[in-house]
């Protein structure tokens, strides 16, 4: 019967060939639209470190005076660590692994004549940074804790850059002057770069940013190395890195079980009301929390608004499409109540009817889910070729473009129930008496 | 015209023209807020900023020699930049320029009682002080830009310092207005918290690096202040043909007098280009703003040409004999004419309801203003327009139908 009905489908189609045009064109543009839309938020909001994130922990601490306002333009100011702070959460060692870090950047140059020094952006970091977030090493290894300790002058490397120092020799080993200061290469990794780029500050460019150097935190504290995130401070006593009141580091974890994840948030608690009786801190300390990666991403909003609002205006346009498509299939639909009216007395059911001009509405639905994704490769070709930060990542994955086709499908699909619902109610007797 | 046998016919396909009627409606609602976005883009896309935007580019030089007295460096590149041919003025300044993002901002007051208020508010609003964006720069900075002087005069030879604070300082008309409401702003001391800076000139207009809201976006404040940094950005005046070779020129002196900096080629720029980045995203905006507004106009055009060829189709025998018993061709235009003014005009009327709830929806998610009135009826004859339009092609196929038509069984 389906390829009876797929047949009748077709011919119907064919016999109103710029309705059908129209109808297709109408459901491929809204799709095209909303599908373009909904793979840059997919893209946006996805998740930056697949089979880590559920592990993956960043705390939050309150260190600001009572009196302290939040400027509307600043950024928060409690969104980062103090040194003291970071630096007493490392040493609890109260989660498998943790490390605190910053953005930072650095002149680099490069040992062979000629190459002229440039800027790069890198990350100082402690040792569980590279097995918490699982960095892929190409060549050598992370440092250890020793070397955080020692502030050794040590440094990894992305291929990126080992490659425009080194060309195809083996870096790790080498030394290489960052600044004032020479690091030995222990290790290559990589290119590596989380999508969005969830251990960075709110001043990074989370879709676009990726580092190229990873240091010692110690050794960015001694030499007081250039940091390129937030530096708030809340007080105009002696400023510093080591200062009490100055956030600027960012803080990870990995908390494995769930009884570690509430043991941890009790501890911050409890190091919050610590502080507060020493009189570092003045807030409620209950004002500490524990975010997990994807709690923490929602809660820094990296989505701008505009691409919000595309999207609701692209899927605005997906609907008025589909009330196009109800409108015209529903009068293609009741034109059809002679022929429809014989069937229906040689025997067919409305059941049949029914699942007949179905058909008919999923095969205008597949025709516009095709052409939906060539107009949704095209918005994404033409995002691509805008400079915002987000936009080389609008590419559409194989689960997206068979969800474009399945909502196109279902789009007509339900564009036709009501028309077909309508169709299928004809009464036989008296359409055939007029005809 | 006969509205009632139009309106009898509808009632035989209330369903449909319902449908179509709720298209128009939306296409309505969602068009006239697109278009008041677009607006509200431009509106904030075309913001003057008080300089020579296209007769001005910048390149950022960042010297990397231990011990290099910048300022020594910097008088000897401005040098070389004005021996380029057909750079008519140079300066520098130390980072910040209108809309490129780089911002140094502090609190000023308009007298030390302000700055008292202030302190016992913990906040600067409601005290009288503000909080303007910082230039600062070489003498020939004000010229350079090609800033309008009001009132006062550019600085002094004498007043330019190197470290410090300056005694002396230029604001922009909007800043004097907001530090000294209805008062004459020009020889007033202005208060920092350690200093009085005396008011020497006013600027018509410097918008600021980022702009906040539209009332304090030209809040500037001018220093006598050279750049004291290895980090220096040299502003270029030339004739607006001559920027890109101007800037490649400017590249190449300043390499050529001292190769131990670096120049990132992203931050050699005409300002234009600076412009063009600061409103990247609304220009992307307006785009696809532009291109959903057409599209949904589109689509709703191509709805009622449809259906209205559609209905002509099906109403073909009665056509003919409405031409047998003596309707003319012109009365047969007029008919699908109406019938589609009526559709579209209780369409539009649901629109414009619709319009002003997505407006409030708006307004409440998005911050966008509320959709002035006047908005509504132009949206409205946009869509009769368009109505009209797309049934004029089935109407006239309808007006050509022989009455001999009604003889023949379709």
């Amino acid at each position: 019967m389906f390829g009876y009905y797929l047949d009748m489908a077709w011919r119907s189609l064919k016999r109103t060939p710029v309705l059908t045009g129209l109808m297709v064109l109408a459901i491929g543009l809204g799709i095209g639209a909303s599908m373009t839309m909904l793979t840059v938020l997919h893209v946006m909001t996805d998740d930056p470190m697949p089979g880590r994130s559920a592990q993956l922990y960043t705390p939050h601490l309150d260190p600001l005076p009572l009196n302290h306002k939040q400027g509307g333009d600043s950024p928060d100011a409690s969104a980062n660590l103090t040194w003291p702070d970071a630096m007493a959460l490392l040493q609890s060692h109260r989660a498998t692994r943790q490390a605190a870090m910053a953005g930072g950047t650095l002149l680099v140059h490069p040992a062979q004549p000629g190459q002229q020094p440039f800027y790069v952006d890198g990350r100082y970091t402690t040792a569980d940074f590279f097995t918490m977030f699982g960095v892929p090493f190409q060549r050598g290894g992370g440092w250890r804790a020793t070397d955080d300790a020692a502030s050794a002058h040590v440094v990894v490397l992305a291929a990126s850059l080992a490659r425009k120092l080194f060309g195809s020799a083996d870096a790790v080993g080498r030394m290489v002057q960052l600044g004032d200061n020479d690091y030995r290469v222990l290790g290559v990794v990589d290119d590596w770069a989380p999508k969005p780029m969830f251990y960075a500050d709110a001043t990074a460019k989370h879709y676009s940013d990726a580092d190229l150097f990873f240091l010692p935190l110690s050794v960015a504290v001694d030499k007081d190395l250039q940091l390129n995130g937030n530096q708030s401070s809340w007080s105009k006593e002696a400023l510093g890195k080591h200062s009490g009141s100055m956030s600027w580091l960012q803080f990870w974890m990995q908390l494995d079980t769930s009884a570690q994840v509430s043991a941890y948030r009790q501890y911050l608690v409890d190091y919050s009301a610590q502080q507060k009786a020493l009189g570092r801190f003045q807030r409620p300390p209950t004002n500490a929390k524990l975010y997990t990666l994807m709690g923490w991403l929602a809660h820094q909003n990296l989505v701008p608004n505009d691409v919000r609002l595309q999207l609701w205006l692209a899927l605005g346009f997906l609907f008025v499409c589909m009330l196009n498509i109800v409108a015209l299939l529903l009068a293609k639909f009741l034109r059809r109540g002679g022929e429809i009216s014989v069937r229906r007395a040689l025997g067919a059911r409305q059941r049949d009817i029914f699942v007949q001009l179905g058909i008919e509405s999923a095969l205008i639905g597949m025709a516009g889910g095709a052409l939906g994704v060539l107009i949704a490769q095209l918005g994404l070709w033409s995002i691509r070729q805008r400079p915002d930060d987000y936009a080389h990542l609008a590419q559409m994955d194989g689960a997206m473009l068979l969800g474009t086709l399945a909502l196109a499908v279902v789009a007509s699909v339900l564009a036709g129930l009501l028309p077909a619902w309508r169709a299928c109610r004809v009464a036989p007797a008296l359409q055939l008496k007029t005809m | 015209m006969q509205i009632r046998p139009i309106l009898s016919t509808l009632s035989h396909h209330k369903l449909t023209a319902v449908l179509l009627t709720l298209q128009v409606a939306f296409t309505c609602a969602i068009v006239c807020n697109v278009v008041f976005m677009v607006a509200n883009r431009i509106n904030r896309i075309s913001v003057p900023t008080g300089i020579a935007e296209n007769e001005l580019s910048a390149i950022v030089s960042v010297g990397i020699e231990k011990g290099e007295n910048a300022q020594a460096r910097h008088a000897a590149d401005l040098a070389a930049l004005r021996a380029i041919p057909g750079v008519k003025s140079a300066a520098a300044t130390s980072y910040s320029l209108p809309l490129n993002q780089s911002e140094d901002s502090s609190g000023i007051c308009p007298s030390k009682q302000a700055l008292d208020r202030a302190i016992q508010l913990n906040s600067i609003e409601g005290s009288g002080c503000v909080q303007p964006s910082d230039y600062d720069g070489t003498p020939g900075l004000l010229g350079t830009l090609g800033l309008r002087l009001v009132e006062g005069r550019d600085f002094q030879p004498d007043e330019y310092v190197s470290t410090g604070k300056p005694a002396v300082a230029i604001v922009t008309r909007a800043l004097a207005q907001h530090l000294y409401p209805g008062k004459q702003a020009l020889g007033q001391s202005m208060y920092d918290g350690d200093n009085y800076i005396r008011v020497v000139g006013i600027v018509d207009t410097l918008l600021r690096p980022n702009l906040r809201q539209p009332g304090v976006d030209g809040d500037s404040l001018i220093w006598p202040k050279l750049p004291g940094d290895s980090y220096v950005t040299y502003v270029l005046r030339s004739a607006p043909q001559d920027r890109q070779r101007v800037l490649a020129a400017a590249r190449d002196a300043l390499l050529k007098a001292n190769p131990n900096r670096v120049i990132n080629p992203k931050s050699t720029q005409t300002y234009a280009q600076i412009r063009a980045a600061y409103f990247q995203r609304d220009t992307t905006m307006i785009g696809l703003l532009v291109a959903s507004a057409l599209g949904l106009l589109f689509v709703t055009a191509l709805g009622i040409a449809g259906l209205a060829n559609f209905w002509v189709q099906q109403r073909t025998r009665t056509i003919g004999i409405r031409r047998a018993i003596g309707a003319t061709r012109g009365d047969i235009l007029r008919y699908f004419q109406a019938e589609n003014f009526l559709i579209v005009g209780a369409g539009v009327v649901v629109g414009v309801l619709l319009a002003i709830g997505l407006n409030l929806l708006l307004m409440t998610h998005y911050e966008l203003p509320r959709l002035p009135l006047w908005y509504l009826p132009i949206g409205a004859l946009v869509l009769w327009a368009l109505g009209q339009l797309s049934v004029l092609s089935p109407a006239l196929r309808a007006a050509a139908v022989p009455p001999v038509v009604a003889t023949r069984s379709v």
